[in-house]
Formats: C-alpha cells, structure tokens, sequence
C-alpha cells in the first residue's frame, strides 16, 4: 500500500472541502487523490492491491449520529448514509415494510462485512472485474483510460450483460442498490453550496466510453441519506450465486408489486449481477400493471428484460439464468403473505 | 557421553516469547510522532512517511505504540502489541480469520485502520477467556472438536460469540448463514456449527 496522509472530518462541510479542493479533471478514480473512508471494506482492500492509490484519506466515520439514522416518517424511510448495513437489515421496521431493502443487504456480504460497511460506501463501491482488481493487467479502461480491456477476451463468466460499452463489461457489484433503484429512492446530498436531492436511479453512469467515471456526483459531494417514499411489504430480494452465501450475485432481481384482488396495480423491478450498473428493468416491469400475474406473463417479462442483452464468451448462461430468477421472483413476490 | 561443541540452547525461547520480546523492543524505540487524526479542515501539510501515535484499548487496557498510517488493526495486535491470536489468512476481508470484536461487534480486523480504530473498545481471542476458566465457546471447539489445523479457530470462535449475541444461533441453518464469514480449510464446518449450538446457552444466559 502506498503512504497516505490521514484526516479525520468532523463536520460535512470540511470533508467537502477536502474533496473538492484536491478534486482534478480527468483523474481516474482509482487516482483521485482525496478519497474518503467510512466501513473501507472495499476501499482499503483495493489499496492494499495498488488499485486505490489516494494520497490523502478523509475519514468521515466521526460525522455524528444523524449520519447513521434509520427513521421511518409520514410514511417515508430515510437512512442515513452512514448506517451500517446489518443496523439497516436488522431494523423492524425495515424488515416489516420494505423487505426487498433488508433481504438485498443480508444477502451481500459476510457478516463481518456487513457490521463494517456504511450504506452510502456501500453505493459508492467500485464497480470492478477481477482484471481491474489485478495490476499486473495493464490493460483496464477504468484504471488506465484508454489503455483497453483485458476482460473482453478474457474469461469474462462473470461480467455483465446488460449496458456494456466497448470499454467496460464490469458488473456492478453492490445488491442494496437494486432495491434503491426499483423502489425509486432518492439521494441527499452534501456540497460545498450546500445540500440537493438526486433520484437514485440518476448516481451511477453507464461505462460508455469513460468507465473511469462511475457515479454523477461532484467534486465536493457526498451522499448524505436515501430516502425511500411510501411502504412496499411485498417485496423480495432473490439472489444466485456460485456459492450458498457470501458471493457476487451472478444474477439477482430485487421485485416489488402492489397486488390488489390479484391484479398488478404496480410494479417495480431491477436486476443485479449482470448489469454494468444497477438496472432497472422498466419495460418489462410496465407489462405487469393491470394483469394478472401468471407463469405466462412472468416469462413474457423476463424475456423482455433481457432484450437488448449481449453476451461475450463465457457469460451468455447470465441472460438464461437471468430470465430464471425473475420469473420466480417474480412468482414468490406474488405468494408473500402481508 | 558426547563430543558436541555447548550450543545456544533454544528450548526456553519459543515463538511466542520471541514474538512478544521483539514487540517490546519495537515499542521501546523513540520515535518521532506526529498527532494523529488532525480534522480534515486543517491545512497543514502532513508527512506520511512519518509514524503516528495510536492509542488502542485491547482487552481492557490501553497501549499505545508508534505506528505507520497504514496499519492494520490486525497488524498492530500482531507486530507490534504482540497478540498473535488473531490470525491473517487472506489479509483482504475474504477468510475471516482475523476477527476481533470492536464495541461488541465482530469485525475483520486486516481491513479496519488501526487509526480508525482508536478509542475503541478491542476485544481479541486473548481477551476472551482465561487459560483455567475458557470461554464457553472456546470449551465447545475443543468438546466437539471443532478444527483440525487451528489456523481459523480464533477468528471462528469471536464469530462465533457474536453469532450467538446477535440472535443468529437458532437452527444450523442460520448458524450456517451467519458463520459463512469464516473459512475452514480443513472443512472443519459440521463440527464448528456443534460448537456454536453446545455454547449458544451459556452465552445466551450471560
């Protein structure tokens, strides 16, 4: 790992100027050479790999309480960035009112991991490929700009299928933020000209042809809380994966309906494991409203989720196995008991 | 009768005490330290190859030693408090077997700076349990023989007390789910879930 000078913030607004002072164009994230440090599940792990390479760490873990609040008001959930992801998992009311939130978090890591990593580190984590996490490939667009893509004919099982570029195939990791985006959460977030909110679905950018680049935030900001309106009980997380627990999804779907007298009345739907960035899935999701669910149309959905997917060597079984789990996701979200 | 020339005998020096001895020494070095953990709205421009001082309170008692920014909590207890107990396997958050309690909670210790660490309450193996009067979990991997090698048992036992505190103990199926944190090369699994449940009670009853 190499040298870093350390800072511990006190207050948002000093660990804002911080990033936005030492914020440089251009700059790959792996580069950027303030960087900030909350569960540092991930950031610590790609330092010691010479991924990271920040010179200074801002340490955001002493913010204050409010940062790791998890409150449910007039019907809405606001978690604070700072939670840790097992405090939000383990909430009754999380677990009663928005299941497909607490189930994506249990499912993502190992425990210890989970008592570490904060929510907002967790959406900020980066999305990568074993060949990105590995230095002795020279070739990463994410790490090196322009220097191409040892993944593309490479062994690519595990990469994405849905919104590549011919820069990047890397999945995006994280299984939280399949249930933000199908739940349609929105961001607060802390600048250097104070606060703004961002619907979720508007954080991360498709790779195109800057993969280096993974989020829309700005110089000097960062996530603050996630908000979530209204109450979705009838929601799940399914997840499958190579290994019965503590694994990367190699496909998972995160499902919410509003069921009323056995007609969807809505439908919310994302997909993780084979996407570039967390994906909803709004076409197929928008054949559900008004039907009534059966193994027809969940086969109808799945296929049109899975439209415009494209594959490379090694992971075309993502688009079947895909298709797979959101027609039982879908089957299982219709059978909970409310 | 033997004709061999007096050696430097080793037999009074084990590992351990070696490991301890030159902690010792390390600690005794003065060294130069800055402050750590300025806040971030400080300018001043801080010199990373410089050590830091941490104070970090393991197992009750607070040490303090002169260390790079980069260390480890796991790095820390070993090379330099001397507590080998905790063990590193994978060294990046993947095998479990340097897990420590922080306020309670378990964590992994290679992936958590011991400057982030400070001021917190640091329970390792060596805190658990006396060596006459072991902590009901220790005492369940040995009843059920709950390793082979050993290289993992630490990291499995701090698991596993957590696993038992937060509730996640109630059938083999959730001990499963919930110690799948922790890698056992030796496949050791049937025997840690026995051990889990045998001390899930007396842990439970405090």
């Amino acid at each position: 790992m190499r040298p870093f000078a350390y800072q511990r913030a006190t207050d948002a607004p000093s660990a804002s100027q911080a990033l936005a002072a030492a914020a440089t164009a251009n700059v790959p994230l792996t580069d950027a050479p303030v960087q900030l440090l909350a569960g540092g599940t991930t950031l610590i792990d790609l330092m010691k790999l010479d991924v990271m390479r920040p010179q200074t760490l801002v340490d955001i873990n002493g913010l204050g309480p409010d940062w790791s609040q998890i409150s449910l008001e007039r019907g809405n959930l606001r978690i604070g960035a700072l939670a840790r992801m097992s405090d939000v998992a383990a909430h009754p009311e999380v677990l009663m009112q928005y299941p497909v939130v607490a189930e994506s978090l249990k499912l993502a890591a190992s425990p210890q991991l989970r008592n570490m990593a904060t929510v907002g580190g967790n959406v900020m984590q980066r999305t990568r490929c074993t060949y990105f996490r590995d230095v002795s490939y020279v070739n990463c667009n994410k790490r090196k700009p322009g220097s191409g893509c040892a993944a593309m004919d490479g062994f690519n099982r595990t990469h994405a299928v849905l919104g590549t570029s011919d820069s990047c195939i890397a999945t995006y990791p994280g299984d939280f933020a399949q249930a933000l985006i199908a739940l349609d959460a929105s961001l607060e977030i802390v600048g250097k000209s104070g606060t703004r909110n961002m619907p979720f679905a508007q954080l991360h950018k498709p790779p195109g042809d800057s993969p280096q680049i993974e989020t829309t935030l700005q110089p000097g900001e960062l996530i603050s809380a996630f908000v979530i309106n209204g109450r979705w009980p009838r929601s799940i997380y399914l997840k499958t994966r190579d290994r019965d627990s503590y694994e990367f999804a190699l496909a998972s779907a995160a499902i919410a309906l509003d069921v009323q007298d056995g007609n969807v009345r809505d439908a919310r739907m994302a997909l993780g494991g084979v996407a570039t960035v967390p994906w909803r899935a709004r076409e197929a999701e928008a054949l559900l409203k008004g039907q009534k669910l059966d193994d027809a149309l969940a086969q109808r959905v799945a296929e049109a989720a899975f439209k415009g997917a494209s594959a490379r060597e090694h992971n075309a079984f993502k688009i079947d196995l895909g298709k797979r789990v959101i027609a039982h996701a879908l089957q299982r979200a219709a059978m909970m008991e409310i | 009768m033997t004709d061999h020339p007096p050696s430097r005998s080793m037999s009074a020096f084990n590992r351990r005490a070696f490991m301890s001895a030159a902690a010792g020494t390390a600690v005794a070095v003065p060294l130069t330290a800055r402050g750590a953990g300025a806040p971030a709205k400080s300018t001043e421009a801080q010199d990373p190859s410089l050590p830091v001082n941490v104070t970090l309170r393991v197992n009750g008692e607070d040490r303090t030693v002169a260390i790079d920014a980069r260390t480890t909590v796991l790095d820390a207890l070993r090379e330099h408090l001397g507590l080998t107990g905790s063990k590193k396997g994978c060294d990046h958050g993947q095998c479990g077997a340097c897990t420590v309690l922080i306020e309670g909670r378990r964590v992994l210790s290679c992936l958590t700076l011991a400057l982030v660490a400070q001021g917190k309450e640091i329970t390792t193996i060596e805190g658990l349990g006396k060596e006459k009067q072991l902590h009901p979990m220790q005492q369940a991997f040995i009843d059920q023989d709950a390793f082979q090698c050993g290289y993992c048992t630490p990291g499995q036992i701090m698991s596993a007390v957590a696993c038992v505190k937060e509730g996640h103990a109630g059938s083999d199926e959730e001990i499963r789910e919930y110690m799948s944190g922790n890698i056992c090369r030796c496949a050791a699994y049937p025997n840690i879930v026995a051990a889990v449940k045998q001390a899930a009670p007396a842990i439970l009853k405090g």
